[in-house]
This record gives C-alpha cells, structure tokens and sequence, in this order.
C-alpha cells in the first residue's frame, strides 16, 4: 500500500497563528505583501495576453494561482541574501522587489531587460540584488545552492540563498547531491519546494510513493515541513524559522508549500492530464483572495489593489514596447568575461 | 633551474594562489587527508585547513555546482574530479549553467573558477577511467579548456587559470603526473589562448596536446637520425585556440600532422585540420594535412591492447615518414 500524497488536505506541519504573524508583520507590510501578490497576478496575466497576440517571441511559464510562495518566503529573508529560483520565476523575482519595468523587457526581449534580451522569461536574474537567477533546467539550481552556502560560510556574512525548486526538481539526482552537501556542511540555505502538483504533466500522486516531499528531509538528518502553499502567512512563517535556522548556523530545511499551478506547464499545454473540475477546486482556494479575506478588505479595496498592479504592468509593457532591440553587432558579447 | 614534477608543480601552483588569495578555495573527492587519487593536493589540508580543502561525497555534480555557486559569490574555487571520466556526471551543471550563465545574464555575471581532472590512458584503468573527452568542452562557448604538457607549463597554465574570469576546465594527464622539468619557484603566469612553438624544425609540422607533446619530442630525435626536421606545437590552451602559431609554421613547413589521445572522430584534431585548410596555409600546403589519433574504440584493459588503442612514439615517427616522403 503506498502513501501518496493528497493535495487536497494540506495540514501545515508547524503551528501557523495568523493574528500572531499579522501583528509581527503590521498592516503596512500586510497589505504590501498583498500588493505584490496583485502585482505577480498582473504580470502574469498580461504576459499571458502579450503571448496571445502575438507579441512574444518564445514561451512562459506562468504562476497565476502560486503567488502565495512567492511573496511570503521572500518576505522572510533579508536584505543582502540570495534568491536561487526556477523556470517558473516571474513571481519569486517581483516580490525579490525587481523592477517590472525591467523584467517586463526582458520578458519581450529588449535591450533594456535584465539580461539585455538574452536571458528571457526562464533566465531573469539580477545579480547586483543578488537574485542569482531563474533556471531552465529543472533542479539546475539545487547544486549551484551549495556553491552559494559555501561562500557565505567562507566568507562569514550571516547572509542565507533561498534555493526555490518545484516538485518535479525533488525527483531529479541532484536533488539529493545539494541537501546532502548542505546538511553535511550546515549551509545556510532554505530550500523551498514550490510543490504545484504537476511536473508538466506528471501528476505527484504518480510521481511520489510518500505522504509528503518534505518526508524527504530525514534522509538528509535536517528539518523538513510542509505547508499550505495558497497561505501566505504559513509559507512567510515556515520560511522565517528556516532561514533564522539558516542564519544562525544550525544548516538548510526543507521546506514544502503545496500549490496549483492555474494555467498550463507552458505555452503548448493542453492540459488533457486534469480536469476542468479539479482547476475549479483550487480557484476557489485563490490566495489572494485569502488573504484579502483575512486582512478584512472589502471587494472593492481588493478591486483597487488590482487596479494599481495592472496599471504598473501597462507602464511596464509601455517602457518595454518602446525600448530598443539588441543590437545585432553586439550578439557576440557576454559569452566571456 | 629547479626540476620538479608535473604533479608538483600543480600543487605548487594551488598552494601559492591559495597562499596570496584569500577567495581560493579546493573542492574535490579525497582531496584532504588522501591528498588526491593523484596526490595533486597532499599536504594542503594540513597547510590550509578544512575549510579551504574541502572533502566532498562522491557528488560530482555538486562540486561542479559549489564551485558555479561559491564563483557567482565573489569566491575563486578550483575543484578536482577525480577522474575525467567522471565529469559526464557534472555535465549539466558545467554546459547548462557554468558556461550560459554570464551570456544568458546579459554578461552582468561572471562565473571564475577551475575544475581540474585527469584524462587519458596508459594505466590499465580500462574503458571508464581512461578518457579523453576534452573536445566536448571545446564545442561550448563560455568554457575555457587548457591542457598542459609539461610541469613547467601545469603551473603557469594554472595560476592563469585560477585568475582568470570565467569556467576553465584543467585538464591534466595521469602519465605526466610523474614526468620532471624546470619549474621556477616564483609564481608565474602562461596566458590562455597562447600556443607554444615547442621544437622547431622544417619539413613538417606536428600540432599535439597533453602527453602526446612528450611523445611527438620523441618521434622528432628518430626523424632527426633519418634527416627529417619536424616542428611541434602545442597549443596548450584549446579553447580559445590560438591558431596563428600552426598555421605560421604550415605556411615554413608545408605540411601538417595532428596528434591527439581522443578518439579521431569529432576530435579536436578536426578543428585544427579546419583551421590550417580555412586559411592562407591551404596554398602552402604539399601533401594532405593528416590526423593521428586515438582508435574508434572505448580503452580496452589489456595492456598491449590500450597500448594499441592511442597514438604511440613509433605510430608518429612512421606516419611523419610518409607524410615527409610523400606517401600521401
């Protein structure tokens, strides 16, 4: 008899008290968080509207239904540590605080993006904030996060690499090659599986014979919890006591927040893997929605926080459409240093 | 001047840059209280400690991602895979992310660090720790790949390697470990990208990397016997490759042979051939530029087999012969 996971009873593994953590937050950062939710939602559903007509030239992942990861684990690191991330990036790196300005023209591949139009959709990264990238293969981060962890002891900063990787990055070998490599040599990093129930379309019922990914924590002797990734409060929390872990030297947890990935893996999917019914499920589970219910704003104050993130994604596409292409004579530039 | 070994010279190389700069750290399998399978690394655990000889599981995908990691960081790691063999094990992290990371960043990143590994035969390793697969790191833009011949250039190479900017991969050869030459105790640089007129001659060409320089030198004393003068280059560095050097001497010499380990097939000798028939040299050219190489096969155990499996002194001398007498 296996134990496969259910997704739709996610038990937090640790206690997650929202009048507690709302209070050590403040309504200020409360309702920011919020907005930056709002922020990821309009990035992603114009980015989904560009591709429609027409306007982009390769493909995206999007991570409408996920902003909850997002937003509440970056907002339990501090400033000066790093960001690792995957594939399906555009959220981790707007609530990283990036300018959508910025990503938005590397989403449509001008000069003025991130990477100078090179990089695109699965490889925004700002090294200069120490967002040491998105990933287009998947796990591709895991080891890299070991690399960081090192220098950060080595160099004795205090600062900790939250290493971002989905469901389908548990299953890959070097998986088990970084955690172990962290926990041997306690490095500081949180890794944080955005677990979206599909790797493309390979559900994690079938991809797993365990209850949980964070069950996968004991065989590298560190922690190892999971919780409602459509929660903010809880990822921001479970994230919080990773990284204070982290920072104080004690090495790297494992961190699972269970999600749904609203749309398909990409461009091309037609979702033939899952119903109609079973997206419908999780929409009702929407974490903005959640916790606009749970800051107590009305339909017409969450209304107005969407408005303001649409109308920052327009000036966005504006500052994108109008900036310059690359430079043909400039192809062969950035392969070395 | 000093004589010391390819091996020493390499540790020798590693301990001053470990020395001087901080940032420099050693990653690998075995490589603390064993001191390296090749003892590259014996005595730095004690000189350097454990935090800057790290021993690591047998990840070798991990060390190549600690070293992109710690590199991304502000840190100048060198790890060591134990066998080049093994580097098929790494080769996502050192494709997919080492070499692409800068370009695909817009060039706003850069990733400095040196993965050492010993290639080639001659050990009765047999198919899986005998190698040479230096040429697929040549086909990826991004990469660096050295390859020296000579202690004094293992360490000169090196030191260039470890401060330069980008991914080098190192590779060294287990039959050179042991070979002595002068090494200056200073340290020293050999720039990247620089090919070396090792032996000048005029009646032919031999362009040849790692152990077959050693064996190529060789060959040239018995062509020397039979009146035949040849000329060898190493181009020590092959990606990026200075071919200004080879084809220099093709334009004196007239005619070329190209001496590698690896397999012939989709070897680097083909890039070199390309390179000498691309260019002013073609018209120079008195007899088919030629290729000796390693044969269509894994290394096989036996050891008159593996003998016969890659480019030996008298396979050199014999294939010279004809191209010098017009055999071809």
């Amino acid at each position: 008899m296996s134990m496969q996971p259910n997704p739709m009873q996610i038990e937090n593994t640790l206690p997650v008290n929202h009048e507690q953590l709302l209070a050590e937050l403040g309504r200020d950062q409360a309702l920011d968080m919020l907005a930056t939710m709002c922020l990821i939602r309009a990035f992603e559903e114009k980015a989904e509207d560009l591709f429609a007509r027409g306007m982009v030239h390769g493909t995206m992942h999007l991570s409408i239904g996920q902003e909850a990861v997002a937003v509440g684990a970056t907002r339990a690191m501090q400033q000066g540590d790093y960001l690792l991330n995957h594939h399906r990036g555009h959220g981790h790196c707007l609530a990283w605080g990036s300018d959508v300005n910025l990503m938005m023209a590397e989403f449509l591949g001008k000069e003025t993006g991130y990477c100078r139009g090179r990089g695109g959709s699965m490889h925004i990264a700002n090294v200069e904030a120490n967002n040491l990238g998105a990933n287009g293969i998947v796990g591709g981060g895991l080891p890299i996060s070991v690399g960081v962890g090192l220098s950060i002891k080595m160099r004795r900063t205090r600062q900790v690499c939250l290493t971002v990787f989905g469901d389908g990055a548990a299953n890959e070998g070097a998986f088990h090659e970084a955690l172990n490599m962290a926990s041997i040599w306690d490095l500081p990093v949180v890794y944080l599986c955005e677990n979206n129930q599909y790797a493309m379309s390979m559900p994690v019922t079938k991809a797993f014979n365990i209850e949980r990914i964070s069950q996968r924590a004991c065989a590298y002797g560190i922690p190892g919890e999971t919780v409602d990734g459509n929660d903010v409060l809880a990822v921001y929390a479970a994230v919080r006591q990773a990284a204070e872990r982290a920072r104080s030297g004690q090495g790297p947890t494992l961190v699972e927040a269970v999600t749904y990935r609203w749309r398909g893996h990409s461009k091309s999917d037609r979702q033939a893997y899952r119903t109609r019914e079973e997206v419908k499920v999780w929409q009702q589970r929407d974490p903005i929605r959640r916790f606009a219910a749970l800051l107590g704003l009305s339909e017409e104050e969450l209304a107005a926080y969407t408005a303001e993130a649409q109308r920052k994604v327009e000036a966005a596409v504006a500052f994108a459409q109008a900036s310059p292409e690359p430079d043909v004579s400039t192809i062969l530039e950035g392969v070395y240093a | 001047m000093r004589e010391i070994t390819y091996v020493e010279a390499i540790r020798e190389a590693l301990a001053q840059k470990m020395a001087e700069d901080p940032t420099v750290f050693l990653i690998g399998e075995d490589i603390g209280i064993y001191g390296g399978a090749f003892g590259a690394t014996a005595g730095l655990i004690q000189q350097f400690g454990e935090e800057r000889v790290i021993d690591t599981p047998i990840s070798e995908a991990g060390i190549a991602g600690a070293c992109i990691g710690a590199a991304l960081t502000g840190m100048r790691p060198v790890g060591e895979i134990q066998f080049m063999d093994f580097v098929t094990l790494s080769m996502e992290q050192l494709v997919l992310q080492a070499a692409k990371i800068r370009f695909m960043f817009g060039g706003k990143a850069k990733v400095p660090f040196v993965l050492r590994m010993p290639g080639g035969s001659g050990t009765g390793a047999a198919a899986q720790h005998s190698e040479s697969l230096e040429n697929w790191f040549v086909h990826v833009p991004g990469l660096k790949v050295v390859m020296p011949s000579t202690p004094y250039d293992a360490k000169g190479l090196l030191i260039a390697a470890i401060e330069d900017d980008n991914p080098v991969i190192f590779v060294e050869h287990k039959l050179l470990y042991k070979i002595k030459g002068p090494v200056p105790e200073e340290m020293y640089r050999i720039p990247l990208g620089q090919s070396h007129v090792v032996r000048e001659g005029k009646d032919l060409t031999i362009v040849a990397t790692s152990v077959m320089v050693q064996r190529a030198l060789q060959a040239a004393e018995q062509l020397q016997a039979e009146g035949i003068e040849a000329e060898i280059i190493d181009p020590r560095t092959l990606r990026p490759l200075d071919d200004e050097p080879i084809i220099r001497s093709v334009m004196k010499t007239g005619r070329a042979l190209v001496v590698h380990e690896a397999v012939k097939m989709g070897g680097f000798g083909g890039e070199i051939v390309a390179r000498i028939v691309e260019s002013e040299a073609f018209d120079y050219l008195e007899a088919p530029v030629r290729r000796l190489a390693g044969l269509d096969i894994p290394i096989p155990y036996n050891r008159t087999l593996e003998y016969h499996a890659v480019p030996q002194v008298e396979n050199i001398v014999e294939e010279a012969r004809k191209l010098v007498k017009g055999a071809y």
